[in-house]
């Protein structure tokens, strides 16, 4: 594992010093923040991790799993309570508890019924409490502070490490399994009836999001990750019609709302989930109001032209 | 010219099969063969069981009894040969998905596409094998909505709907083609339109299967036809099959099995 280690570690280096060759073009006054070495450490996370949600985050929109993202990342609680009193790495019971309670809410809908939002209120709730509990046992309230609302200042080496490795994991696994997971979330029906094993694009979609909220853990926290899971997506499908422009955009976003949320967050010294997240909202509001098809803005021009147009 | 089809395999065997929902049997001994290369009808009331019989067929649903073959395989592994093309009565399409017309007809190819070459599988499907592109434009051709191919899927009527997943059922390029009350919501333009490209997917070789509650559309077009309610009332020429007592007692079979099913020799 040590080579691993030292690879990993190497490669996080080059990808820094990649990045602050970048931020050397920018303006004294912008590139300052970066000096600091932890602040390097926050930009490549932050990059990452909007990388990665905005990616995933195009999924969790087009297939409706808004509330199951949400239920999987507060279900994510006691898996790190655990992870922390066994003395095991955080990651470990977090994408455990995750797997396990999504897996929980596809038993609880399939077997009883009990409708899916019912079973992950049931369940994210429940895995919450537990997770509240325990925690409040043993650690402080800035450590749980810090678990709920994310400290990306403060992200270290394995964090860092753990953050890129799911990165590339969710990218390989949508690049290869792009068709299965366009025709599951575009038409199950049709996937299955191709001879696709629908049951392993399911949970492999369950999986890869379980991850991605784990990886996501330091930066923005439980509470607020799910915002990044779906506030970039959702900006996305409203710029295009077509999927892969989607992902670029949604990716796009995803980035530029944790760098500029993190960047925010420096300059006024507060906290950085919240920050990252207000800015993808903004962005959204953007969106929302100047998308060239589905915009506010333009809907109401056309309807404006129409009605005149009728007008005789 | 079109009896050059052998007559001697039948496209689908079904073997006394039962199904059941929840306990609830929906088919009781259900025990026919449809004839390969021809276009036979089904044609049964609301809960007759013939999206249910579909699903036995793809091998999606397991019947609780007896056996059913697709050209002498196991439903499930023809499935994955893509030897079916199905068209659901009740699509589970998400409308809303960022995809085109043409696109989605080329996920009707995503199975065929498991034979191409290895850097085509890992690129994004628009450089799939350009053969893949004749086919989507063919059968955009045929179902007449060529115009409409960049249009998003979300942006069409939901006759125009119809059409387009006809079009990716057709670009499967599949044997045999099972289509869940394809005339469902269709203006009668585009109902002549649907008959005309199926009875040439018959023409060529090809098996359809379709279920229908238009008694018109399966006179004139099916070469058979299966009266299904939870058992085979009867199969056979449609002229002898549409006929008041045959449907009266199509009616009545749901509750009642006062007859032997009516199976004519094909
Ligand atoms: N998923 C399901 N769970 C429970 N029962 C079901 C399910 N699907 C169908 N059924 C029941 O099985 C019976 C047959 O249903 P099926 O959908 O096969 O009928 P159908 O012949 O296709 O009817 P229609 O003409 O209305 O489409 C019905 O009584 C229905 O209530
Ligand atoms: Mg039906």
């Amino acid at each position: 594992m040590a080579w691993f280690e030292s690879l990993g570690m190497a490669l996080i280096d080059v990808l820094i010093a990649g990045l602050m060759l970048i931020v050397g073009l920018f303006p004294e006054a912008l590139s300052a923040p970066f000096d600091y070495a932890f602040m390097q450490r926050a930009l490549l996370t932050s990059i990452l991790v909007g990388a990665i949600c905005g990616l995933l985050s195009c999924f969790v929109v087009l297939k409706r799993w808004s509330l199951l993202g949400d239920a999987i990342s507060h279900a994510v609680l006691p898996g790190v309570a655990i992870a922390y009193l066994l003395g095991w790495p955080f990651f470990i019971g977090a994408f455990l508890a995750g797997a396990v309670s999504a897996l929980g809410i596809g038993a609880l809908e399939r077997h009883t019924r009990i409708k899916s939002d019912a079973a992950m209120g049931l369940m994210f709730t429940f895995a919450f409490a537990l997770g509240v509990v325990i925690i409040g046992k043993i650690a402080t309230n800035t450590h749980l502070m810090h678990i709920l609302f994310g400290n990306v200042l403060g992200v270290q080496y394995p964090a860092l490490m753990l953050t890129l490795f799911s990165g590339v994991v969710a990218l390989v696994a949508v690049w290869v399994f792009y068709r299965s997971l366009v025709l599951y979330t575009f038409d199950p029906m049709q996937a299955q009836a191709l001879g696709f094993n629908t049951s392993v694009v399911h949970y492999g979609l369950i999986l890869l999001l379980t991850l991605t909220i784990v990886a996501s853990l330091e930066t923005v926290g439980i509470i607020l990750v799910v915002a990044m899971l779906i506030t970039p997506g959702a900006t996305a499908h409203l710029l295009t019609d077509r999927l892969t422009t989607m992902m670029l955009l949604s990716v796009g976003t995803g980035i530029l709302s944790a760098v500029l949320g993190l960047y925010l967050s420096f300059l006024f010294d507060v906290a950085s989930g919240g920050a990252i997240v207000l800015v993808a909202t903004a962005l959204f509001a953007v969106a929302l109001l100047a998308a060239p098809r589905h915009g506010l803005v333009g809907r109401w021009w056309r309807r404006r032209r129409g009605a005149a147009a009728m007008v005789p | 010219m079109s009896e050059v089809v052998h007559q001697s395999l039948p496209a689908v065997e079904v073997r006394h099969v039962y199904a059941a929902y929840d306990g609830q049997a929906v088919l009781e001994d259900v025990h026919i063969d449809l004839p390969a290369g021809e276009w036979t009808a089904i044609i049964g009331p609301n809960g007759a069981g013939k999206s249910t019989l579909f699903r036995i067929l793809l091998g999606v649903m397991k019947a609780q009894r007896g056996q059913v073959q697709v050209l002498g395989q196991e439903p499930s592994a023809q499935r994955r040969a893509g030897v079916m093309a199905y068209m659901a009565q009740q699509e589970a399409v998400e409308w809303d998905f960022p995809i085109s017309v043409r696109d989605t007809v080329l996920t009707g190819r995503y199975g065929h596409m498991r034979g191409d070459a290895f850097w085509r599988r890992i690129v994004p499907p628009r450089w799939c094998d350009p053969r893949h592109w004749a086919v989507v434009r063919q059968a955009l051709k045929a179902v007449d909505m060529q115009d409409y191919a960049d249009r998003p899927i979300g942006a069409l009527s939901g006759g125009q709907k119809k059409r387009v997943l006809l079009a990716r059922a057709l670009a499967q390029e599949a044997r045999v083609l099972l289509l869940d009350e394809p005339l469902a919501g269709v203006d009668t333009a585009s109902e002549r339109l649907i008959m005309k490209v199926l009875d040439g997917e018959r023409r060529s070789g090809r098996t359809v299967i379709m279920v229908t509650h238009d008694m018109d559309s399966a006179r004139r077009y099916a070469d058979k036809v299966l009266l299904l309610n939870r058992q085979v009332v009867g199969m056979g020429a449609p002229e002898r099959m549409l006929v008041d007592e045959m449907l009266a007692r199509t009616a009545a079979a749901g509750w009642v099995r006062d007859h032997e099913p009516l199976v004519e020799a094909s």
